[in-house]
C-alpha cells in the first residue's frame, strides 16, 4: 500500500517536473496579454506628456502663420475683464492707449504676430497688441520675490529639523509644515486677498490693495513646503560619518550643520530651490486672486503686476475659439511648459548625478 | 563663549524660521475658521445660491465637486495602478523605458496645472469633442465645449502621479517571501500580481486614491475653462454638463462678484467647507500612509 502510494507520488512529481520544463516553453496567453497591456498603459505617462507638447504647441502654431489682420473682427463681444478686484491702474493705460491706437489703424495695419515682443498687452482692443514682455517680467518679479521670501525660511527651517530639533519635536514639525502643501492653492490666494493684502497695506501703506509683493508672498507660501521637504531630504541624506566626525572633532552644532552638512547637501538644496521655482512660476489661482493683474513694466514691488499663467487663467475662457489671442494665449502655455519642463530635467539629471558623484568621490 | 553666542543665535534663527511657517499655517487655519464657522449649517449646505448668489448655500458646488472627483479617480486609479505594477513589477531600474516612464511621471508632476487646463481645452474640448461632434451629432456641438467629463479627464492626468506614487510605494513594501512563494507554487507572474501584489497593496491604492481626489477637489487652474460655470440653476444630469465646484466657487466670488462685501460671509464658509475637506481626506492618507510604512520596517 505504502509502496504504491510512493510510487503513484513519485508519479506525479515526475509528471509535475514534465509539466514545469513544458512550461517554460508553453506559450500563456493570459500572462503575455497582461503583460503587453500594463507594458502599454504605463506608457501613457509618457504618451500625455508628449500630447501635452503637441497639443499645446499646435494651438499656439497660428500665431507664427498668420498674416492678416484680424484686429476688429472677432473682438467685439469681449469686454476686458480682469481677475483682480482692484483695476486702480488699467483704466488710464487703457485709454491711453486706445487713443494711440486709433490712430495707428488708420495709417498702418499691424501684424498681430508682430507685436509679440512690444511692450503692451492689449490683447483686447481695437488694435490688439500681445506684447508678452510685461507679462514675462512681471512673472519674473513675483518669482523673485518669492523666492526671496520662501527659500530662505524653509531652508532655515529644514536645517533645524534636520540638524537641530529633538527627534520628538522632529515628528511633531515635519508633518505641520508639510500640512502647509495640502492647502489648495485658491485658499492661499483667498488668504492673500483677504488677510495679507490689508496687513501689509497698513505696514507699508502702499496705494494698490493687491500687487506684486502680496501675491509674491502668498506664492512662497506655496513653495515652502517643497523647498522645505526636499532641503529636509537632502540634509538627512548627507552621511551620519559627516556630523559625527564634525562633532568628534570639537566643532558645535552650528557649525556642523553649515560648514559640513549644508555644503555637503547644496546639490539638493539646489534642486529643491528648482522645483519651488517651478511651482511659483506656474502658480496660477494665486496670482489670479492677489497680484492684481495689471499688465505694465516697472521695477517696483507694490505695483500691480500680471503673471505668465495669470493671463491665460483670466482671459482663456473669454477668447474666441481659434483667433490670434487665443493662439497667443497657448503660446504662452508653451513658454510656461518649456520652462517647467527644463528646471524639472535639469533638477533630475544634473543635481541628481552631482549628489551622486559627491558622495561617491568622498567615499 | 563668543562662539557660543554665535550658536545659540543661529539656532534660535532656524527656530524662529520653523515657528515662522506653523504660525502662518495657523494663521489661515484661524482666519478661515473664524470666518466661515458662523455661517456653516446644514441650510448653508444643502441650498443652492440665492439672490444673484448673495444667499443660500453651495450644494450645487459641493456636489459638482464630489461627482468631478469621482469621474477623475474612475479615470485616473486604474491607469496610476497599471503603471505603478509595471514599474514595480516589470520594469527593471535600469531599463530606458522605466527611467523614461519615471521622468514623465515626475514632469506630470510639476506641470503648472494651467498648463493642464490649455491642454484639456486644446486636446479633450478642441480636438476629441469637436471630432465627436463632428462625427455623431452632425456638427451640432454637444461635446465640444467645456463640460463635467472632460474637466473630470484633465483633473486625472494632473492627479495620476499622485496615484502612481503611493501605489508604487505600497507594492515596494509586499515582502519578496510572498511573492516568491507564489511564484514557486507555480503561479505564473500575472496570477502572482493578481492574488498576492494587488490585494497588498489595496491600502496604498487606497491612499493613492484619497490624495488624488484631495489633490483634484482643490484645484482651480485645470477646471477654469475645461468645464467649471459659475452659476447653475440645476444639477448637473449627464455628462456633457457643466458643473459647479468649490474652488472655483471661492475664486469667483472673491474677484468677480459684483459685491464682493455682501458675499463675504459666503466666501468664508465656502473655503472653510473646501478646507475641511481636504484637511479629512489628507489625515485619512496620512494614517494610512503611515501604516504601510509601519509595516514595511
Amino acid at each position: 500500500m505504502e509502496s504504491k502510494l510512493k510510487r503513484s507520488k513519485y508519479k506525479e512529481l515526475s509528471t509535475a517536473k514534465a509539466e514545469i520544463s513544458f512550461n517554460k516553453k508553453k506559450f500563456r496567453f493570459s500572462d503575455w496579454f497582461a503583460e503587453r497591456v500594463i507594458k502599454a498603459v504605463a506608457f501613457l505617462s509618457i504618451a500625455v506628456v508628449i500630447m501635452i507638447f503637441i497639443f499645446v504647441f499646435r494651438e499656439a502654431f497660428p500665431i507664427f502663420k498668420m498674416d492678416k489682420n484680424e484686429a476688429g473682427s472677432t473682438e467685439l463681444l469681449v469686454q476686458e475683464s480682469y481677475g483682480g478686484a482692484e483695476t486702480v491702474n488699467e483704466p488710464s493705460e487703457t485709454t491711453d492707449n486706445q487713443v494711440d491706437n486709433s490712430n495707428k489703424v488708420q495709417a498702418t495695419v499691424v501684424k498681430p504676430s508682430s507685436t509679440l515682443f512690444s511692450k503692451t498687452w492689449m490683447p483686447v482692443s481695437d488694435n490688439p497688441r500681445y506684447g508678452i514682455l510685461p507679462l514675462f517680467l512681471g512673472t519674473l518679479k513675483v518669482t523673485l520675490i518669492a523666492l526671496l521670501f520662501a527659500a530662505p525660511i524653509s531652508i532655515l527651517a529644514a536645517i533645524y529639523t534636520a540638524m537641530f530639533a529633538k527627534p520628538r519635536i522632529r515628528e511633531v514639525i515635519k508633518p505641520v509644515i508639510e500640512l502647509l502643501a495640502g492647502f489648495p492653492s485658491v485658499v492661499i490666494g483667498f488668504f492673500a486677498l483677504m488677510v495679507l493684502a490689508t496687513v501689509f497695506q497698513n505696514i507699508f501703506g502702499y496705494t494698490s490693495r493687491l500687487n506684486g509683493f502680496v501675491g509674491g508672498i502668498a506664492m512662497g507660501l506655496a513653495a515652502i513646503p517643497i523647498i522645505y521637504t526636499l532641503t529636509e531630504d537632502a540634509l538627512t541624506a548627507v552621511p551620519k560619518t559627516y556630523t559625527e566626525a564634525s562633532l568628534g572633532l570639537g566643532a558645535s552644532r552650528r557649525q556642523t550643520a553649515f560648514y559640513v552638512v549644508l555644503p555637503a547637501a547644496v546639490p539638493g538644496i539646489f534642486a529643491a530651490v528648482v522645483l519651488g521655482i517651478g511651482r511659483i512660476f506656474g502658480e496660477t489661482m494665486i496670482a489670479l486672486m492677489a497680484t492684481g493683474n495689471a499688465a505694465m513694466i516697472s521695477m517696483n514691488p507694490f505695483d500691480s503686476v500680471r503673471t505668465l499663467s495669470a493671463t491665460i487663467g483670466a482671459e482663456m475662457a473669454e477668447v474666441v475659439f481659434g483667433d490670434t489671442h487665443y493662439s497667443v494665449l497657448f503660446l504662452i502655455g508653451s513658454l510656461l511648459f518649456i520652462f517647467t519642463f527644463a528646471l524639472n530635467a535639469f533638477a533630475e539629471f544634473y543635481f541628481k548625478n552631482m549628489v551622486i558623484r559627491r558622495y561617491q568621490s568622498k567615499k | 563663549m563668543n562662539r557660543n553666542i554665535k550658536d545659540k543665535i543661529v539656532e534660535s534663527l532656524t527656530g524662529i524660521s520653523v515657528l515662522l511657517i506653523i504660525f502662518i499655517i495657523v494663521s489661515i487655519l484661524a482666519v478661515t475658521i473664524v470666518g466661515g464657522w458662523p455661517n456653516l449649517n446644514w441650510t448653508f449646505l444643502s441650498e443652492f445660491p440665492k439672490d444673484g448668489m448673495t444667499k443660500g448655500g453651495i450644494f450645487p458646488a459641493i456636489v459638482g465637486t464630489a461627482l468631478m472627483t469621482i469621474i477623475m479617480a474612475i479615470a485616473a486609479v486604474p491607469f496610476g495602478v497599471i503603471t505603478a505594477i509595471y514599474l514595480a513589477e516589470y520594469a527593471s531600474e535600469k531599463s530606458v523605458i522605466a527611467k523614461t516612464i519615471r521622468f514623465a511621471v515626475k514632469t506630470l508632476a510639476v506641470v503648472p496645472s494651467i498648463i493642464f487646463g490649455l491642454f484639456g481645452l486644446g486636446f479633450f474640448i478642441g480636438f476629441i469633442g469637436k471630432n465627436i461632434d463632428g462625427i455623431f451629432n452632425g456638427g451640432e456641438l454637444k461635446w465640444g465645449q467645456p463640460n463635467i467629463l472632460w474637466a473630470s479627464l484633465t483633473m486625472a492626468l494632473l492627479t495620476l502621479p499622485v496615484v502612481i506614487v503611493s501605489v508604487e510605494e505600497a507594492i515596494r513594501t509586499i515582502p519578496k517571501d510572498l511573492r516568491e512563494a507564489s511564484l514557486a507554487l507555480g503561479a505564473t507572474k500575472w496570477q502572482t500580481i493578481k492574488k498576492v501584489v494587488i490585494p497588498g497593496s489595496v491600502s496604498g491604492i487606497l491612499t493613492g486614491t484619497i490624495l488624488a481626489v484631495s489633490r483634484g477637489a482643490g484645484e482651480v487652474a485645470p477646471i477654469l475653462f475645461t468645464g467649471a460655470a459659475y452659476f447653475l440653476s440645476d444639477l448637473p444630469h449627464s455628462l456633457s454638463d457643466q458643473f459647479m465646484s468649490l474652488g472655483y466657487h471661492i475664486y469667483i466670488m472673491s474677484t468677480q462678484s459684483s459685491n464682493v462685501d455682501a458675499t463675504l460671509p459666503i466666501q468664508f464658509a465656502t473655503t472653510l467647507v473646501l478646507l475641511l475637506l481636504t484637511f479629512s481626506l489628507n489625515g485619512i492618507a496620512v494614517t494610512l500612509r503611515y501604516r504601510i510604512r509601519k509595516r514595511a520596517r
